[in-house]
């Protein structure tokens, strides 16, 4: 749900040609050699168990609650998302760890306990398969379109990101970067399907950790603890709102993201995160391959554990680097001017500063598997809605299985095309990039109104669903239009003038997402509803949820969501 | 995923193959010190940190190899 470090890497590319940050050895070559090796393996292995539409969309629907939630957990966890957030965290604190924690936690929770049961009932491929179900074939097309051309744009914004990640840390060639990712990313993705992509999110996920966990465990150590550091950064940065989650975030101008916490609560811990984390079928495809409905509720709660602790990684070697690093790291157009370091290279500059040969291989491993499995988990999501909700839906409804399971494959080869196109087109308009994002983020919060609406009210129709929809979208697009000409109008949109682009975003979600349910109400007031015998399966008060019968009362998702519920709060509190 | 090798078992074997070699570089760099060490290199991370993943991957390559 990351999407602000885009332009900074953009910049990236403008900048002056340097001596790259990291030189690898021969045993970090032979690690990422290992690396690709393993990831093809396992696509030509698993290529035999994607022979069903149900296999190769939906990985026979036989992952564990284990396999789901940290594939749903690390199909975020991309790379440029880490070297992003270490960068916020670099240039505003503990402030970014906002985004996995009231960002993300409750929304997990609320898809796991609320969602997930009308989710998996109803036997949905996607979220538009939801939709169509729920609202018809408007609301579906709508959501499709929109998801599937949006997807595949990203998938080809990461590639080129990583691209540029790849020639100013390692000085790779821009071109030998695009296309052994999209390569091999097409060839593990279209041999085995989603299991393929799940798999590889997992080995990504292991390699994150263990290719990043020692930089804060050294990093505490050379700083002599948290308490140490925190005394270090207050005395080098001249100030203790570094280190404070909420306390600072009473006004826009106490806090050095221009932040309030109404916008932290309702705009990004609701509209956004809930947007995001419930809706969006690139994530929400990964628990629907869970083998039944105990593991579909017990996958996001898992992934919530983990995101949770992944601040660790990402925004604690931030904070490391404003007390150790001998240099200020400054922001991306004054490293592009002057050839100093960027907030955004915080975390391989903290990499070569306590990793040697091998450790930094694995280092640079794991962020080449997180831009990897970002794009696989896009351009299968992207197949998966294509076949089902465009292709199957609107121009061959009486295909046969097999068909579609070609289709998939094809699709796949297609989508990593279009990606690669789209890398070559942000290179020479760098530009795109903001308004690629823009859009996404237009689409996501009036999505959460229309699902929201159709899972827990019976009177929701069909053209209240769409039309609640379109008008959600329209807002968002709307308001980002009037700021973006008018700039004055930020004192309307995010009720104050002194706001920053993130809480513009924020408020412009939640905006969005009301307008959404305010119209989908009053259409669906205005217009016939469905008898409840066609809201079987979809609706809560319509639908009977199948009881779960755990022998203890620990193995409950309940007892599991308290408890992470419970750590997400002592954490806040500790951190206020 | 009945009669397939599970992802467990691929992940054992990568952070085993992975373990070995990061140790092994760690003990090589005992008899052949870097020309510029990283900090903290007293440390010696890659000894423990390979062998950390060296004996996590082979328990989860023992544990869920193919019958």
């Amino acid at each position: 749900m990351c999407f602000a470090p885009f332009t900074a890497v953009a910049l990236l590319f403008q900048a002056p040609i340097r001596e790259s940050l990291v030189h690898l050895g021969g045993i970090d070559i032979a690690v990422i050699a290992i690396y690709f090796a393993m990831v093809i393996y396992i696509g030509f292995y698993l290529k035999g168990s994607a022979n069903t539409s149900e296999e190769f969309f939906m990985a026979g629907r036989e992952m564990t609650a284990w396999i789901a939630g940290l594939s749903f957990v690390s199909a975020n966890l991309g790379s440029l998302e880490l070297m992003g957030w270490a960068g916020s965290a670099y240039q505003y604190g503990i402030l970014a760890t906002h985004w996995y924690w009231i960002g993300a936690i409750p929304a997990m929770l609320f898809l796991g306990i609320v969602m997930m049961p009308f989710y998996y009932i109803s036997k949905t491929h996607s979220v538009p398969g939801y939709l169509h179900l729920r609202y018809g074939d408007a609301a579906r097309g709508l959501s499709a379109v929109c998801f599937a051309f949006m997807t595949v744009l990203m998938s080809g914004i990461n590639m080129y990101s990583m691209a540029l990640v790849m020639k100013v840390v390692l000085g790779w060639d821009l071109n030998f970067s695009i296309w052994v990712s999209s390569i091999t990313v097409a060839i593990y993705v279209a041999l085995g399907g989603l299991r393929s992509a799940i798999f590889n999110e997992i080995l990504q996920f292991l390699l994150i950790w263990l290719g990043a966990l020692l930089i804060p465990i050294l990093g505490l150590i050379e700083a002599g603890g948290w308490e140490n550091l925190k005394h270090q950064i207050a005395a080098r940065m001249g100030s203790m709102q570094y280190t404070h989650l909420w306390s600072t975030t009473a006004h826009f101008r106490d806090n050095p993201m221009g932040i309030h916490w109404t916008g932290l609560v309702f705009g990004l811990g609701i509209a956004i995160s809930c947007g995001y984390w419930t809706t969006d079928f690139l994530v929400v495809q990964r628990v629907l391959s869970a083998h039944n409905l105990r593991s579909a509720r017990m996958a996001p709660i898992i992934g919530a554990g983990f995101k949770m602790m992944v601040p660790f990684i990402v925004i604690l070697p931030g904070l490391l680097a404003l007390s150790v690093l001998p240099f200020h790291l400054v922001p991306q157009d004054v490293a592009v001017a002057t050839g100093q370091h960027s907030y955004n290279e915080v975390l391989p500059l903290m990499l070569v500063r306590y990793c040697g040969p091998g450790l930094l291989g694995l280092g640079v491993t794991a962020l080449i598997a997180g831009f990897m499995s970002g794009m696989a988990g896009n351009v299968s999501a992207f197949a998966t809605v294509w076949t089902y909700d465009i292709y199957g839906a609107f121009m061959n409804r009486k295909a046969s299985d097999s068909h579609y399971v070609s289709m998939g494959r094809w699709c796949t080869f297609i989508g990593v095309l279009v990606s690669v196109g789209t890398a070559y087109l942000v290179q020479h308009a760098a530009s795109i990039m903001d308004y690629v994002q823009g859009l996404f983020s237009f689409f996501i919060a009036p999505l959460l109104g229309t699902v929201l609406l159709g899972m827990l009210w019976k009177r929701a129709t069909k053209a209240g669903g769409f039309w609640g929809l379109f008008a959600g979208t329209c807002t968002a697009i709307g308001l980002f239009v009037w700021v973006h000409f008018n700039p004055a109008a930020l004192r309307y949109v995010a009720f104050s003038p002194d706001a920053k682009t993130m809480a513009e975003d924020m408020y412009r979600a939640l905006w969005s997402c009301s307008a959404c349910v305010v119209v989908t109400v009053i259409v669906s007031l205005l217009t016939q509803p469905k008898p409840d015998s066609e809201l079987e399966g979809l609706v809560y008060g319509a639908s009977r949820i199948p009881e779960e019968h755990d022998e203890h009362w620990y193995q409950k998702p309940l007892v599991w969501a308290g408890v992470v519920a419970v750590g997400f709060v002592v954490l806040n509190i500790i951190f206020w | 995923m009945k009669g397939h090798v599970q992802i467990w078992f691929f992940s054992g074997i990568l952070l085993l193959v992975y373990g070995v070699l990061i140790t092994g570089t760690g003990v090589w760099e005992l008899s052949h010190p870097l020309a510029n060490p990283p900090v903290l290199n007293n440390l010696h991370a890659p000894i423990w940190w390979g062998a950390i993943m060296a004996v996590g991957g082979l328990f989860y390559t023992v544990k869920f190899r193919p019958r």
